[in-house]
This record gives C-alpha cells, sequence and structure tokens, in this order.
C-alpha cells in the first residue's frame, strides 16, 4: 500500500513536472510567434553559452577520442584489426559520445549558469519587476537562451566529434603505431553524412532539453539562497537524466532516417 | 443634475487570498481615487505586501476583483496584464534592480522595452528621472556600489520615467536610516505633487505614513481594521492601534 502511494506520487509529481516543462515550451513558442524576438540578447547569450563553453567541450572530446581509440586499440590488436579503430571510433564519437557528452558538459556549465542566474532575479523579485514593467519573463529570459541553445549546440557538437576524431587518430597512428593511410581508409569507408547529421540532430534537441529544464528550474525557485541552491542541483541533474533517457529514444527514432552504415 | 464621482484609480472589492489553507487576505475593500495618496500599514505578516502584489496582478486572489481606472485585472492572462501594468509602477522592498546594468541602463530599461530607440531621448530622459530623485551623476555605476537609499532612489527613477498614473512602494523606508528615510518620504511627495501620480504606500513606519499620507488604511490579520485620515487614526482610542503606533508588544521582562 506504501509503495503504492510512493509510486503514485512518484509520477504524479513527474506529469507535474513534465506539464511544467511543456507549458513552458508552448509559452516560449507563442512569444517568439508573437512577439520581436531580442536578437541582442540572443546573441549575447551565444557568446556566453556557446563561445565560453568550447574549451571544456574540446577537452571533453579530445580525451574521450584518445581513450576510446587506446582501449579500441588494445581490443582489436588481439584480432590485427587495429586499423578498424578509426572506424570505431568515428561512428561512435558522431552519433553516441559527441552529442552526450558535450550535452552532459554544458547541462553541467551552462544549465547550472542559466539556473542560478534567472533563480536569484526570482528570489531578489527582479522578474516580479519586469512583470511589473510589463515585460513578460519568457520573452526576456527564456527566448534569447533557447534561441542561443539551437544555434550553440550543434556547433559544440560538432567540435567535440571533431577533435574526437583527430585526437583519437593521432593516439592510434602516432603513439600505437596503426598504419596511417589504413586508418584513414576505413574510417571513412564507415562514415558518411547521415552520421554528421546524426550528431547535429542530437545536439539541437539536448540544447532543447538543457536550456528548458534550468529556465524553468529557475522560474520556478523557491526562496532564499537554499532555493537557488536546489534549483542549480536540478537543473543540473534532471538536465543530465533527461539527456541520456532521451538519447536512447532519440537513438532508436533517428536510425530510421540516418541508418548506421 | 448629479455628477458622477470620477472613476477610482484603483479599486478592490471583496478580495480573499488564501495559500497553503492559511488565509491571508480575508474580504478587503478599498477605492482609491486619482491623485490620492493611500498609506497601508500594518504589522508584518498582516497582508501588506500580498495586497500590494494583488494591486498590479503579481499575484491571482483566490476570489474578489481587483480594478485598475475601472478594468477588472483579476481573470486576465499574463500576456493580457501586460500592458495594463505599463500605466502602473511598482517599487519594490529590496529595489528589486537589474544587477548586471549600470544605472543608467537600469533606468532607462523601461523606455527600451516601451520601444524608444533613440538615444539622445533616453539619455536626456534618464537624466531628467534622475534629477527627480537628487541623482545626477551617478549613472555608470552599477547597482552592488550603491548604497541603500541610493538603490531605493534608481528604483524610483526606474518607475517615474515612464510617467505611470499610479505608484506603488512595498516598504519605502525600511532598512534606511531616518535621514535618507526623510528624503525619501520627500520624494513620495514630490511626484504626487508634480506628476499628480495616484501613489498607494505600504508601510510600517508611522513617520514615513505621517508624512505622505491622504488616507490610512490599517490592515489587521487580513482585513481592513481602520481606514481614514491620519489624524484619526492618531487620535483613536482603539488598543490594537494605539500599541501599533507607539510599538508596544505586550510583552514583559
Amino acid at each position: 500500500m506504501l509503495l503504492l502511494r510512493f509510486l503514485g506520487s512518484t509520477a504524479l509529481s513527474l506529469f507535474a513536472y513534465l506539464g511544467a516543462l511543456m507549458f513552458l515550451m508552448l509559452e516560449t513558442l507563442r512569444s517568439v510567434v508573437t512577439t520581436p524576438i531580442r536578437w541582442r540578447l540572443a546573441l549575447q547569450q551565444v557568446l556566453e553559452v556557446g563561445f565560453r563553453s568550447q574549451l571544456v567541450v574540446i577537452v571533453t572530446g579530445g580525451f574521450t577520442g584518445a581513450v576510446f581509440a587506446a582501449q579500441t586499440y588494445f581490443q582489436f590488436h588481439r584480432l590485427s584489426m587495429e586499423t578498424a579503430v578509426g572506424a570505431v571510433v568515428a561512428v561512435s564519437m558522431f552519433r553516441e559520445l559527441g552529442p552526450v557528452l558535450t550535452g552532459l558538459m554544458v547541462a553541467g556549465r551552462v544549465g547550472a549558469a542559466m539556473s542560478a542566474e534567472i533563480g536569484t532575479m526570482k528570489v531578489t523579485e527582479q522578474i516580479d519587476a519586469l512583470r511589473s514593467m510589463g515585460v513578460h519573463p519568457v520573452d526576456y529570459l527564456v527566448v534569447p537562451r533557447a534561441i542561443a541553445m539551437m544555434i550553440s549546440m550543434p556547433i559544440l557538437v560538432a567540435e567535440c566529434v571533431g577533435i574526437g576524431i583527430l585526437v583519437g587518430q593521432f593516439v592510434a597512428v602516432k603513439l600505437l603505431g596503426v598504419s596511417g593511410v589504413w586508418y584513414v581508409n576505413y574510417m571513412l569507408k564507415f562514415t558518411a553524412l547521415r552520421d554528421l547529421q546524426m550528431a547535429l540532430t542530437k545536439g539541437f534537441v539536448f540544447g532543447i532539453l538543457i536550456v528548458f529544464v534550468a529556465c524553468n528550474e529557475g522560474l520556478r525557485a523557491k526562496e532564499g539562497a537554499v532555493g537557488v541552491g536546489q534549483a542549480t542541483t536540478d537543473a543540473v541533474v534532471n538536465g543530465s537524466l533527461f539527456i541520456l533517457i532521451v538519447n536512447f529514444f532519440l537513438t532508436m527514432i533517428l536510425n530510421i532516417f540516418f541508418p548506421a552504415g | 443634475m448629479t455628477t458622477e464621482p470620477p472613476t477610482p484609480m484603483l479599486s478592490v472589492e471583496a478580495l480573499s487570498k488564501t495559500i497553503d489553507g492559511q488565509h491571508i487576505l480575508r474580504g478587503i475593500d478599498l477605492q482609491v481615487a486619482p491623485g490620492q495618496t493611500l498609506v497601508i500599514i500594518g504589522r508584518s505578516g498582516s497582508g501588506k505586501s500580498v495586497l500590494l502584489k494583488h494591486l498590479i496582478g503579481l499575484m491571482t486572489p483566490t476570489s474578489g476583483k481587483v480594478l485598475i481606472e475601472g478594468r477588472q485585472i483579476v481573470g486576465l492572462t499574463e500576456r493580457q496584464l501586460l500592458p495594463i501594468r505599463k500605466t502602473v509602477g511598482m517599487m519594490f522592498q529590496g529595489c528589486a534592480l537589474f544587477d548586471a546594468m549600470s544605472v543608467e541602463e537600469n533606468v532607462a530599461f523601461p523606455l527600451r522595452e516601451a520601444g524608444e530607440r533613440d538615444p539622445k531621448v533616453i539619455r536626456s530622459k534618464v537624466a531628467e528621472a534622475l534629477d527627480v530623485v537628487d541623482l545626477t551623476g551617478h549613472e555608470q555605476k552599477l547597482p552592488v556600489n550603491l548604497s541603500g537609499g541610493m538603490k531605493k532612489r534608481v528604483a524610483l527613477a526606474r518607475v517615474v520615467i515612464t510617467r505611470p498614473h499610479c505608484v506603488l512602494y512595498d516598504e519605502p523606508t525600511a532598512g534606511l536610516d531616518p535621514v535618507v528615510s526623510d528624503s525619501i518620504n520627500h520624494l513620495i511627495r514630490r511626484l504626487q505633487k508634480r506628476f499628480g501620480v495616484t501613489s498607494i504606500v505600504v508601510t510600517h513606519d508611522m513617520k514615513c505614513a505621517a508624512y505622505v499620507a491622504d488616507k490610512v488604511a490599517f490592515l489587521h490579520e487580513g482585513a481592513i481594521y481602520f481606514y481614514g485620515d491620519f489624524a484619526d487614526l492618531m487620535a483613536s482610542e482603539d488598543t490594537l492601534i494605539q500599541d501599533f503606533i507607539q510599538g508596544r508588544s505586550g510583552d514583559s521582562d
């Protein structure tokens, strides 16, 4: 009975949460259609979330590519298949590792910052001040951030993947002695435009997830410093979980449109 | 022939608010005539700030009506409320300045949002608004570098720059020293005289009430306990009112 009640209340709060997210997305969509977009703010956010996230994403991509190439080499070497390492690294970076790891890093860096900023504005009545001056918080705060994320995330994913593949190649060819010509040959043979399309689509969707989870947490932040802290934690944790969960379904769906070679 | 009384700037009918089973407001009725200054006093937790937030639809009542210049605002969506709010300015207790923006940008914000793009016009209007609150020369400072009194002045300049018909003040003198409080009181009066704005001031500062009030409403446990002239409030023999005026808690050591 107790278990049933627990499951029931968990399901209810999950639905309420998803409902709030949907509501925020619809309000954002309505804002984009009915009110002029603040492009200056959107551009400022591209600089903030996109440009300044590059280092984190590049380091993540580089070291993931490096370690993935090394591990694959150690396994494939026993079967004398080490020339296939490039293909494995490239396909994995494009289809899974690049988008997911970029998503997780950006959820940590940008999602936290967004929810903390908006949450602080909420608890210091700056959001009420916006409303009192006849400015809708979604128009002013959410729309520019959503646009910035939709522009930035695919680019960040592309950078992560590109660096990962390059570093992976360096590790395999220069450090572990795999034949460079064959490495590149197999890599090109098993990757195609569809892999890039999948990476960019995933990046785009993850960007949307991160920005709406973060803005929703910020706008719903409860009073005080504790409320802002909680909102920030929830933005990162929920954003990351959403990325991992949605990624599975996205893989299954996108595989219909961009089937693995 | 009788003339119609003018439409009240703001009126509230049977306004009630319940939050988590707690009755914060219990059937409030109030009317504020154009150009009048109403001071709402009461102890902390009596529902003053909640009442003020209902007046521009920042909170939705459980039941009752709020009318701004004769227009009912309860039940309107957030987007429908936006244009109405532009006629009513609000000064928040914590000032609610945008901390990433300079004084000038803060004050210019409502103008820019109203569609003003000409930098010359913006600059001259900002200068004028800062002059009203005696804050010329601090345009480039960030809110973190301002004292409490200066922040209140910037908040006030940001409110008056769009010439609202009505200004709501949430504890305008809270946390300020007596001298700065006095200057804020003068400012409230000056705005009322110079621009004829209707003002609603929520406070528990009796000096402030004495200086700015045309009418006083004493809020107690979510209901209006007294409404009338300030002199009548002072002359009241009611113990609850006298305890508030004299600052007596009734506790003993």
